[in-house]
């Protein structure tokens, strides 16, 4: 590990997960914190639940298709639902920094109000902090929520097998393409809008009605290429991805081919990856589609028995290669 | 779908990317290619890094007949950049009220003994732009600090800085500054051919720089040393076709310049950018990482400029850079060395830790292998 920490630790990729192992888990490791999923499964008094926690930094604050309080509470809201669970209660810990506009933080809390309730969750507890002017970036946000898991269900890598299916709710890229073009000002005419918004009514529809669910989990930074990998590290079983069944949008394409992007690797807000058995995968496809918000949801690959622990791309031409974590932050190219 | 492009014409963006990754077209041109070569050996070099990265990304080094070998050439902005230019950048980043504006990939390049990451780590205000433009309205922002662009890249991006150096002079932005390490491709390639490290029959010209300079910059390949070039695409197909062309020209004895790429490059480049790229800079010596230093391969700025000038501005003397010992960008530059000839490949540097330049950037070799070449999987 370096000495310092840098941009890359929280860029969600492999030296995210480095830090995570060698550091986090190495002092705070136990049962529900081992596995690193997007929650942790625990019992209340013989109920079981799912608490989470998040913290939101993102620049801008404000951007095509959400804005930071839109994302802290979706953000919280699918990591519970991805984990099996019903969004219940949040909290809201809000790091200010000295002179940031009242009306901005009133438009941060509105958007969070009604994402809130569209996600039918309450907002319970809260905590502010202001801090000195360059202490922060504007505003911080740290969201916590728990969730009533639901009954008779189990997911997990253990669950996942050779054969399965992989389906994604809908394009991919569309969350990380938009914040790059609202960053900066690029010389192009098309609009991104991000995809951020709950995802649990989609997620508790699929889990309701089908059993062959084996994982669930929100690709955020890092993209589908490191939760794929995160599903397929250290397992028996390999994750093959065909390119030419990515939902990718031509603006989010457009963007990525100048800059040298991948959209493989550009964070999504609004999206879950579902490893589902091959005799459900069709019925799953079909369940999602009828959701609003879903129609682009699209089969983009199968696990299979080699070689194990990869992820694997076969291209457009047809040639396959293995794709790793996000390693360091993603930079744009130069010529 | 449509964007502009930097005339703020309307251009097309991806109309073509699905038919120029058709795989039934794909497996045309490599019959044909199988048809054009004979068992002889072909080494064609492929100048810009973009165009290692298709190669690698699709496998396409492995659709190709086994004795015709790509080489990977000095067409890498960050690679080539010496390690004494990262050095002046950390040293006018140590100064008090400066503010370091540098494309991503700049940031990680190792110096002597620092990076500018490491510098940034430390307290240093290094920013990370997408364009020089940024750089400009960085600095208007911050009227009492120094802002100093890292001016790196070839034809490509030297308009556009030359762009943001005008728009400084012209709305006397007077703390803007560019730190010049600018080069110029024909020069780069006419040394790695004088000094006969490598034998070629071929070049794959970059796309971008043509699409700049227009496609002449070759002719005195094709005319004085009978090489053929072909200006190519960064698609599948058409760097497939770019190889096809080659080997006609090859076979028929021709050493011409031809264009694969029309659909962004004409022959007569972009007079306008050209244009005012040469208001702005004037040529000068460079020296480049692996090729040293070569006459009138740089772009200095003019001395109408001078007060944009970072060199003249902050006189920063640095002591003679050091290389990271073991490090072989130098040879992998000239094509003389592939990575997994470095003894520190894989071992000790790798993306998160870069010891060179070639692995830093993106598009570097040394990168582009580690990410695709050692993740290749046969079919």
């Amino acid at each position: 590990m370096n000495h310092v920490i840098s941009l890359a630790h929280g860029s969600g990729g492999l030296q995210s997960h480095t830090l995570i192992r060698e550091l986090f888990l190495e002092y705070f490791g136990n049962a529900a914190l081992n596995p690193l999923s997007d929650g942790a499964l625990v019992k209340v008094n013989s109920e079981k639940i799912v608490f989470t926690t998040d913290s939101h930094v993102i620049k801008p604050l404000f951007y095509p298709g959400g804005d930071i309080g839109k994302l802290a509470v979706s953000g919280t809201v699918n990591d519970l639902a991805v984990c099996g669970a019903i969004p219940r209660w949040i909290s809201c810990g809000m790091i200010i920094e000295e002179g940031f506009p009242i009306a901005d933080l009133e438009k941060i809390v509105i958007s969070m109000k009604q994402t809130a309730e569209y996600a039918d969750v309450q907002i319970v507890t809260g905590d502010t902090k202001v801090v000195e002017k360059g202490a922060a970036d504007g505003i911080f946000i740290n969201t916590a929520g728990i969730g009533d898991r639901i009954e008779g269900i189990e997911l997990g890598v253990q669950r996942i097998l050779p054969g399965d299916i992989v389906i994604i709710n809908g394009f991919i890229g569309d969350h990380g393409a938009a914040i790059i073009k609202a960053r900066e000002e690029f010389p192009v005419s098309f609009q991104i809008s991000s995809d951020c918004r709950p995802i649990h009514k989609e997620i508790i529809a699929l889990l309701s009605k089908l059993d062959g669910i084996r994982i669930m989990r929100d690709p955020t930074r890092g993209g589908i290429a490191t939760t794929l990998n995160e599903f397929a590290g250290d397992q028996p079983f390999g994750i093959l991805i065909h390119e030419k069944l990515l939902p990718i949008r031509t603006e989010v394409q457009g963007l990525c081919e100048p800059l040298g992007f991948d959209p493989l690797y550009l964070a999504n807000e609004g999206k879950f990856l579902l490893i589902i058995s091959s005799k459900e995968a069709d019925n799953a496809l079909e369940i999602l589609k009828s959701l609003p918000g879903n129609q682009n949801a699209a089969t983009i690959g199968e696990v299979v028995p080699e070689p194990p622990g990869k992820v694997i791309l076969k291209t457009h031409i047809g040639s396959s290669r293995i794709i790793d974590m996000l390693s360091g932050e993603m930079l744009p190219r130069i010529c | 779908m449509t964007g502009k492009n930097s005339s703020g014409k309307e251009i097309s963006v991806l109309k073509y990317i699905d038919e120029y990754r058709n795989p039934e077209l794909v497996k045309a041109i490599i019959t044909e290619i199988d048809r054009e070569f004979s068992t002889e050996t072909i080494q064609l070099m492929e100048v810009c890094g973009g165009h290692t990265i298709t190669i690698y990304r699709y496998g396409i080094h492995k659709l190709l007949p086994t004795n015709l070998h790509l080489i990977s050439g000095p067409g890498c902005p960050v690679c080539v950049t010496g390690v004494q230019y990262i050095d002046q950048a950390i040293a006018i980043a140590r100064q008090e009220n400066v503010i370091i504006a540098s494309f991503g990939d700049m940031i990680r390049v190792p110096g002597s003994s620092s990076s500018l990451q490491k510098e940034k780590g430390a307290g240093a205000d290094i920013r990370v732009c997408y364009s020089p433009m940024d750089a400009v309205r960085i600095a208007e922002k911050n009227p009492e600090k120094e802002v100093v662009f890292l001016g790196i890249g070839f034809e490509t991006t030297a308009p556009t800085v030359a762009a943001a150096v005008e728009s400084a002079f012209e709305h006397k932005i007077e703390n803007f500054s560019v730190l010049s390490a600018h080069k110029t491709m024909p020069q780069a390639m006419k040394a790695l051919l004088d000094s006969g490290d490598v034998d070629l029959q071929g070049f794959i010209c970059p796309g971008h720089v043509s699409a700049i300079t227009g496609t002449h910059i070759y002719d005195f390949i094709a005319r004085d040393y009978h090489i053929p070039c072909v200006v190519s695409g960064f698609e599948p197909v058409d760097m497939l076709q770019t190889i096809l062309m080659i080997l006609r020209q090859i076979n028929s004895n021709r050493a011409d310049v031809e264009n694969q790429y029309s659909r962004s490059v004409r022959e007569s480049g972009n007079p306008k950018a050209l244009e005012l790229m040469w208001e702005i800079f004037e040529e000068a010596d460079a020296e480049w990482r692996g090729l040293g230093i070569i006459p009138g391969s740089g772009l200095n700025i003019r001395e109408k400029y001078h007060d944009f000038d970072a060199k003249i501005k902050f006189s920063v003397d640095v002591p003679p850079a050091r290389e990271c010992a073991g490090c072989i960008c130098r040879d992998i530059m000239r094509g003389v060395k592939v990575p997994t000839d470095c003894k520190l490949f894989k071992i000790v540097c790798n993306p998160q830790d870069p010891k060179g330049s070639c692995m830093v950037s993106s598009e570097g070799t040394c990168a582009t292998w580690f990410k695709y070449v050692e993740n290749e999987l046969n079919p």
